[in-house]
């Protein structure tokens, strides 16, 4: 075909997503120098750097600068290890196997502020939660989850989530391991860590490194958990930065604000995918 | 470009995507809104309300106001409370014309009346206004302008588990008890072996979370939020005493993950006989004394809040209202419903058909007069005088209106920000000291911001 009639055929949807990307993040720049408090609409007017700054200085801006990152980090250790370790585990045939498969998937399937409830009042509840009814069968005092360690106990509540997810991807990965290597290897008498550091590992280091990227860019802008649980709370200890977003928007109405909080979100999002690019990108370059 | 280049810029691109998802969302929803206005057909009114019992009530009588306005019908939207709120603030402030009656508070109505935002009621005789409390009726109104009727109204005040308290060896919690003496009679009844908790107070931290128990509280110790020049005050000995106190007696004697507990959590703890005392809104009373929902339903008393030296201030004053934003189309359809919904009629008629125990309390003085309601509500005296005690009005160096609020718009914000530091002191989290030092730091940011001083 035509290579211009073609780039003519295709301006339309490229138009739509353009416009689609381009106008919010133009308004949420726009704003973003702006005076906009919902509750003071007579005063309004360009501002400069003054949302930003704002911002910036809060007090619990880089509490929630390190919590997004920890919360990345922790979950994604969590889930590619304990994903990748079910997957293997479930990779041999024994009687059951597709039950044991679709119970270890179905966590994937929930919504997360169910998820987050489920967690806070049926398992992490000090009182009649199921963790402290272990503790106390021990004779330990039950621990306090969302108060002592509220960012801990979101990463388990994300991790416990999104395993499935990660065990769903090495699981299909491992199914399509070419069997007769795997054989070989065997008869040449690799025991078992020969052959998932030399077969294994390398046939799904590209789905290791999508999983990674993929969890890294939702982790970035956790809310629901956070919300239904902690608040953000005890102080700043589990306040990511949408979350502090949040409390700029909704809870102070201050749009100016925010939306300098949303375009620092970006630039954050940003420097993690062109470290993550760089790190995991090339690698899956060179395996290609 | 190979395949996973390509895949990982599209990553990227969706990376920005997602974190600029929050920040689309809303400017979607101020764009929406004004596309949204005027969709609703005539006679047809959509009311904005909140999830909790009354304005359920509210919705299922609604067939009757129906009935008696055959020309309207009613849309509702309900949420709850934090959503609420969100959606209304931004409706208004942006003119967006979704609701045509909107649920708000006494925080609310008199920031949103100077502003014009809200259209002035006047019922006629009929209504006989000077029924309402007068404390609730100057809550809700601006510069002698009625902006939004009362549903209910609320005050705080100790409920207590009559057999705990007795069981510790006291025969009642005293009215306008000392915190001392609550402290005492908390550690006696505490038994954390067995899960008995002495005292259950609002941990979870939020402007009308853990800050509407805290603000009244500190108050009792003689603090306010805000000096007559608009410095925030959470530097003042009385807030340290008084966050003091709090964090001490939550220690010695409230349950275990308190900084996450709200009037919800603490009430299914209270309705499971969990908890010894419990200083929260008079509303609970009304929820608790129900069989159906509470294990301890003939066993509570009721006492007048505690104080530390200052009783002005140590019961709050809250109060739901309906009100109607300017701008409607449908202004005198919504008219017509706000008049039914806050009327004597409609607390009759819920009184006759749901039951008296099920009224809307605390916004009438002639609710207090009729003989059944007495006869089926043990709180109902104890509600009343609450009411009737809470003090909202201005004072020497308090320059705003309002019991565990202050009315300005700024509140909002700064009363979450140091309803997190305040639950961070009590999850042990940082000192007292350093929590004010905070609350006071952030406040004072916010005053600047809006220009105060």
């Amino acid at each position: 075909m035509n290579p211009k009639l073609a780039r003519w055929l295709q301006a339309p949807s490229v138009a739509v997503l353009l416009l689609w990307m381009i106008v919010p993040l133009m308004m949420t720049v726009y704003f973003s120098v702006m005076r906009y408090q919902l509750l003071y609409p007579e005063r309004s007017g360009f501002v400069g750097w003054s949302n930003y700054e704002f911002f910036v200085t809060d007090r619990a801006f880089w509490p929630a600068i390190g919590n997004t990152l920890v919360l990345v980090g922790l979950v994604l250790v969590i889930t590619v290890g304990l994903g990748l370790a079910l997957a293997l585990l479930v990779n041999r045939p024994f009687r059951g196997r597709n039950i044991v498969r679709i119970l270890l998937i179905s966590p994937f399937f929930i919504m997360p502020t169910v998820n987050a409830l489920i967690w806070k009042n049926m398992m992490m509840h000090p009182i009649y939660g199921v963790f402290a009814v272990i503790w106390r069968f021990f004779g330990a005092e039950p621990v306090g989850w969302l108060t002592d360690m509220p960012l801990l106990s979101i990463v388990i509540m994300i991790s416990w989530q999104w395993t499935s997810f990660t065990f769903l991807i090495f699981t299909t990965a491992l199914l399509s391991m070419d069997q007769e290597q795997v054989e070989a290897a065997t008869l040449d008498g690799a025991g078992a860590f020969s052959q998932f550091w030399n077969l294994v590992l390398p046939h799904i280091a590209r789905p290791i490194a999508v999983v990674i990227l993929i969890q890294t860019i939702f982790h970035l802008s956790v809310f629901a958990e956070i919300l239904v649980t902690t608040g953000g709370g005890p102080g700043d200890r589990s306040t990511n930065l949408t979350f502090l977003i949040f409390t700029q928007a909704l809870q102070g109405f201050d749009f100016g604000v925010a939306a300098a909080g949303g375009v620092i979100a970006i630039i954050l999002a940003n420097i993690v995918a062109v470290f993550l690019i760089r790190a995991i990108g090339k690698n899956l370059a060179a395996s290609s | 470009m190979n395949n996973y280049q390509f895949l990982v810029k599209s990553l990227a691109t969706l990376a920005t995507f997602i974190m600029n998802r929050l920040t689309k969302t809303m400017m979607a929803a101020l764009v929406l809104t004004s596309f949204i206005a005027g969709a609703s057909s005539a006679g047809e009114i959509t009311i904005a309300t909140i999830n909790n019992g009354h304005m359920i009530t509210m919705q299922e009588l609604t067939p009757k106001f129906e009935a008696a306005n055959p020309d309207i019908t009613v849309k509702w939207v309900t949420l709850d409370e934090g959503n609420l709120r969100q959606r209304v603030t931004t409706d208004i402030a942006t003119k967006g014309g979704q609701f045509d009656v909107m649920t708000i508070g006494i925080y609310e109505a008199p920031i949103w009346g100077q502003r014009k935002w809200l259209v002035p009621l006047d019922f006629g005789a009929a209504y006989d206004l000077d029924d309402v409390y007068d404390a609730i009726r100057n809550g809700l109104s601006y510069d002698g302008t009625l902006y939004a009727a009362p549903f209910y109204g609320e005050s705080s005040m100790v409920m207590y588990n009559r057999e705990l308290v007795t069981r510790a060896g006291y025969d009642r919690v005293p009215d306008r008890a000392s915190w001392d003496e609550i402290r005492k009679i908390a550690a006696a009844i505490t038994d954390k072996e067995k899960g008995i908790y002495g005292i259950c107070l609002r941990g979870k931290p939020g402007w009308g979370e853990n800050m509407a128990f805290l603000g009244a509280m500190a108050n009792s110790f003689g603090g306010t939020y805000f000096n007559a020049d608009w410095t925030p005050a959470f530097d003042s000995s009385a807030w340290q005493n008084a966050v003091q106190f709090y964090v001490d007696i939550m220690n010695e004697s409230g349950p275990p993950g308190s900084a996450s507990n709200s009037f919800n959590e603490i009430l299914a703890l209270m309705n499971e006989g969990r908890c010894g005392m419990w200083i929260d809104a008079t509303i609970a009373a009304s929820l608790m004394t129900n069989p159906d929902e509470s294990k301890v339903a003939g066993n509570l008393g009721f006492a007048q809040s505690p104080n530390a030296g200052t009783v002005k201030g140590s019961n709050w004053l809250w109060a739901w209202a309906l009100a109607v934003p300017a701008g409607t189309k449908n202004a005198a359809d919504a008219l017509k419903f706000v008049e039914w919904a806050t009327s004597k009629d409609y607390i009759r008629l819920v009184g006759e058909t749901k039951g008296w125990n099920a009224v809307p309390t605390g916004s009438r003085k002639s609710t207090y007069e009729v003989a059944e309601f007495k006869a089926v509500t043990a709180f109902a005296e104890a509600e009343l005088e609450a009411i009737l005690s809470a003090d909202p009005t201005m004072g020497e160096n308090k320059p705003y209106v309002g019991v565990q609020i202050a009315t300005i718009p700024e509140f909002q914000a700064i009363g979450t920000a140091v309803g997190q530091q305040l639950a961070a002191a009590l999850a042990g989290d940082i000192s007292v000291k350093e929590a004010l030092a905070n609350a006071q730091e952030s406040a004072d940011r916010e005053m600047r911001k809006a220009g105060y001083y």
